[in-house]
């Protein structure tokens, strides 16, 4: 089995049981404040850190592309002006592919 | 509201929450060949992984040239609020025995917001599994068709590597109102950014947690002041 079939059934499964675990533990367990505080805040910490990586990071240098950072900033746009997420997601993507088109 | 139409608004969301899954899901497929995966490898995420967010982590990491063990990692720290979504799906839907094996399979953002979003518990299961069923069929049948059609074309000429970025952005924005949630946000760019080129694609991004830890670990405001609970 290659290591990327590996990771991808490793992934997988785990992601399964997180669920599984929600409901299945004792409520007790999960409810507690401090942890619904820090599991409330952890998707804020990895969202944010995936939109500037997947914008900013190419392994150990920083790179970007204009067209994509320009979709991504079209779409915030999108976002504050209160469009929905398949707006979001179609503004993105449509100004992304006229800018490559045209450069 | 009565019945029927309680019943109809329901299959109605949950249509068009079919629909944007299977736009999302040609994107996941087409995205996913693009940084290496087969078509059968797109396809058993779908099915098995089935929270989008994690999935669109896991091969993001994985086509930047980051390591399993990285892009691993990701997927599961963003993966972990399906945990918490199970509290109020269970205490809604009582699954007992096997039911809870296939309730916990659809434990994601848009079925928990969708069934909590209902006024009474009929409704909510109701809308739970009508979503989760929609969702992931349309999520699988997108993913395929994705994978198959993103094999043979170029992604980024059509906008494609702006997707998973701008999908990141979207699910962010109204968890920014959270207590805590701007600086969070604030901080998790500045450690991600600042370590980019000290460790390989993939490590920033799991360091960005610990911003999370450290702000919940900090006393909060409503247990410092219950009178504005």
């Amino acid at each position: 089995m290659t290591t990327l079939w590996a990771t991808i059934l490793v992934a997988s499964v785990a992601s399964y049981g997180l669920k599984l675990a929600g409901v299945s533990l004792p409520e007790s367990l999960i409810s507690h404040p401090r942890v619904q505080r820090i599991a409330g805040l952890l998707p804020i910490a990895m969202l944010s850190a995936l939109v500037v990586s997947d914008l900013f990071d190419s392994n150990r240098q920083y790179a970007a592309s204009g067209p994509t950072v320009a979709g991504v900033a079209a779409g915030a746009l999108a976002l504050w002006r209160g469009r929905s997420l398949v707006a979001v997601f179609l503004i993105a993507i449509l100004v992304t592919a006229s800018l490559r088109a045209i450069t | 509201m009565s019945f029927v139409n309680e019943h109809q608004a329901i299959f109605r969301a949950a249509a068009g929450i079919g629909l944007y899954a299977g736009a999302f899901g040609l994107t996941f497929g087409a995205v996913a060949t693009a940084a290496g995966l087969s078509v059968i490898q797109a396809v058993v995420m779908s099915a098995v992984m089935f929270t989008g967010a994690s999935q669109f982590a896991l091969v993001g990491i994985l086509g930047a040239g980051g390591a399993p063990l990285a892009a691993l990692s990701a997927a599961l720290l963003l993966g972990l609020r399906n945990t918490f979504y199970g509290v109020p799906i269970a205490r809604l839907v009582r699954p007992r025995g096997l039911r809870r094996a296939s309730t916990a399979h659809f434990v994601i953002d848009e079925t928990t917001a969708m069934a909590m979003a209902q006024p009474t518990v009929r409704a909510g299961r109701r809308a739970f599994w009508a979503t989760g069923i929609t969702l992931f069929a349309l999520w699988n049948l997108g993913t395929l068709g994705g994978a198959l059609i993103g094999s043979g074309i170029n992604t980024s000429a059509f906008g494609l590597d702006a997707a998973a970025p701008a999908i990141f952005l979207a699910l962010l924005w109204p968890q920014l109102a959270r207590e805590h949630g701007r600086a969070v946000a604030l901080g998790a760019v500045i450690v991600t950014l600042s370590l980019v080129t000290a460790v390989p694609a993939g490590v920033p991004i799991i360091a960005a947690a610990a911003v999370a830890i450290f702000a919940g670990l900090l006393p909060s405001a409503a247990s410092r002041r219950p009178e504005d609970e």
